[in-house]
């Protein structure tokens, strides 16, 4: 096959063609890195890429696998892209952030050792908002990222170098994070699969935090199926993380392929009376509603209900987060590791005059808004006020999930805009996430799915399931990407444009 | 030291002097150029976000974590942290096996 061909594959048909030795890993590897050097000038999704590791990597495959030895998992030897927050020793890892430039980890995420573990070859560390904070990757330290559908629109955020990779043909699987919908929306935003697992889902070591009780790492992908197999390699109790939760990973593969199948029969799919109306862009509407339709005809019986706290989210969000982050972000303090501008005689001025260099204008306000938030007087009235509505929400949420096993929503109110369109408006920069935050606030789980195409830019239908209930939700997805498939005569990704320099 | 300035109330004001206190407080040496800008951006930040006082939440509990779990613990055994050199491998100053620190607690006006 052609270093062409490789790239469109999916992660699960390299898997089969690896295992069986039809190519070689290494093979695999170096087209993807081939691919990274002819279109990441233009398209920016990684800010590392580790091409002698990846391809050393690759070949250990490939040796275990001559010698007869079963894979290590079923993902051996296919190539991924690593959001740049999650920490690698034999990479930098900056989390989007000039703080951090050049920073060498002196430990693995346990996201990476279990990559590694997996046999996955880790390509790079993509491109990001810094710290998680954004909703375009225009808010990265090291410039923005570009949507391979149009250059000139940002990918999502804040994880859209993930995204872009994999709508570049640059990796067929991706890691990402999502605190406020930074898996979901660039997944939307660049016509791939996107997945936030239940929070406690997967670890957190080693991923640098930005809202500890939002935070929740994720496969992206191409395809529901890759998502799940790459949920099944990272998932699982981890004892180095408090928050992990100490059961075993939902079946997801399973029930991709189940889902895969098409046969939605006595599932009773809630569609969000407060989510998807006014406020959204005509075309993601109709993309939606034919979303709606599509998946009626594969069975589901489709209930209204109503979340009436869900328009809350926003606000509540934007207080919990901001308050969070100016706690995690204070070990910044130019002390034991990242940047430091000696400037001034005492620690105090070195630290004040190190974080004003080091981070961005969006991490700054964050910042001096949660100090804001969390401050003597004000307390009450807007952090605790907050967790009052997200208790709320989540309650919305149970009532919810007590009528029907899922719940959607188009996964952002409009598809991806022009880069710097919102860069200095920081509400609307925040309306992305409308949709997405009460999935983080409750720490349920959801995904995005591509579902179609308004004015050539993809457009994402959002899937909802309670905390532990992602099979049900890959079972959705899985069904209806396929009926979208089969209606279109191919994936909403086989329509991106060749990326345009 | 410069005297406290005026709070405002939870309605979404929020001043340049207030901007400033916060900044100092969160150890970010913001230029006055910034101050405009952020003063200006949080104030219909914190509009927004006032609407959380809408909702009637007496008698609801807060959340802080949403999938709680309680007493996470593991068996008090030793186990291998960073050695010397691995913690201090990312030190922006280090010496004789240690941080290499500005004075804390400098003067500050």
């Amino acid at each position: 096959m052609s270093a062409t061909d490789l790239t469109r594959l999916s992660a699960a048909d390299l898997a089969g063609k690896i295992h069986s030795r039809e190519i070689s890993a290494v093979e695999v590897a170096q087209a993807h890195l081939d691919r990274i050097a002819a279109v990441d000038d233009t398209v920016h999704a990684f800010l590392h890429v580790a091409g002698e590791a990846a391809l050393a990597s690759a070949a250990m495959v490939d040796e275990r696998l001559a010698a007869g030895t079963a894979p290590a998992s079923p993902l051996a030897g296919v190539p991924l892209a690593l959001k740049d927050v999650f920490t690698t020793v034999d990479m930098p890892t900056t989390a989007g952030s000039k703080i951090l430039e050049g920073w060498r980890p002196p430990y693995d995420a346990t996201v990476t050792a279990r990559l590694r573990a997996a046999g996955i070859t880790i390509l790079g560390k993509t491109n990001m908002d810094e710290f998680a904070m954004g909703s375009s990757t225009e808010y990265s330290a090291y410039g923005p990222t570009r949507n391979p559908w149009d250059t000139n629109r940002v990918p999502g955020g804040s994880g859209g170098g993930s995204a872009a990779a994999l709508a570049a043909f640059e990796a067929p699987l991706a890691i990402g994070t999502d605190t406020g919908g930074s898996i979901r929306q660039p997944a939307a935003f660049t016509g791939t699969v996107g997945v936030k697992p239940t929070y406690g889902g997967v670890s957190r070591y080693g991923l640098i935090a930005c809202a500890s009780s939002l935070d929740q790492g994720g496969p992206c992908a191409r395809t529901v199926l890759d998502a799940a197999l790459l949920h099944e390699v990272i998932g699982g109790w981890d004892d180095r993380d408090s928050t992990s939760i100490d059961k075993p990973v939902p079946s997801v593969v399973d029930a991709a392929r189940i889902g895969a199948a098409g046969d939605l029969s006595g599932l009773r799919v809630g569609v969000v009376r407060e989510l998807g109306g006014e406020g959204y862009q005509p075309g993601v509407r109709s993309s939606y509603e034919d979303a709606l339709r599509q998946l009626e005809k594969l069975g589901a019986e489709l209930v209204e209900v109503s979340c009436p706290h869900f328009e809350y989210g926003l606000a509540a969000y934007y207080l919990i987060l901001p308050s969070e982050v100016s706690s995690n972000l204070a070990r910044f303090d130019a002390m034991r590791y990242g940047l430091r501008v000696d400037v001034g005689a005492s620690a105090e001025e070195v630290m004040a005059a190190t974080r004003e260099a080091g981070f961005g204008p969006e991490a700054k306000r964050r910042i001096i808004l949660g100090t804001y938030a969390l401050s003597s007087g004000y307390y009450d009235a807007y952090y605790g006020q907050a967790q009052k509505v997200r208790t709320l929400i989540s309650r919305d949420f149970a009532a919810a999930f007590e009528q029907v096993d899922v719940l959607v929503s188009p996964t952002t109110p409009t598809t991806a805009f022009p880069i710097g369109d919102k860069v200095d408006d920081p509400l609307a920069m925040y309306l992305n996430d409308l949709a997405t935050i009460p999935t983080n606030l409750a720490g349920t789980a959801a995904l995005s799915v591509p579902s179609g195409l308004a004015d050539g830019l993809p457009v994402g239908l959002q899937v909802m399931a309670p905390a532990l209930g992602e099979a049900v939700m890959y079972r959705v997805g899985a069904a209806y990407e396929a009926a979208r498939n089969a209606e279109d005569g191919g994936p909403v990704i086989s329509r991106v444009p060749e990326v345009s320099a | 030291m410069s005297a406290e300035p005026a709070p405002s109330g939870p309605t979404g004001g929020i001043t340049r002097d207030e901007v400033a206190h916060l900044a100092r407080l969160a150890r970010l040496a913001v230029t006055d150029a910034e101050l405009d800008v952020f003063a200006g951006q949080l104030e219909v930040i914190l509009g927004a976000v006032a609407r959380v006082g809408e909702v009637t939440a007496e008698d609801i509990p807060p959340t802080s974590h949403a999938v709680p779990l309680q007493n996470v613990f593991r068996p008090d055994e030793r186990r291998p942290g960073l050695d010397q050199e691995q913690a201090l491998a990312g030190a922006p100053a280090a010496e004789d096996g240690r941080f290499r620190v500005p004075q804390i607690l400098g003067e500050e006006a």
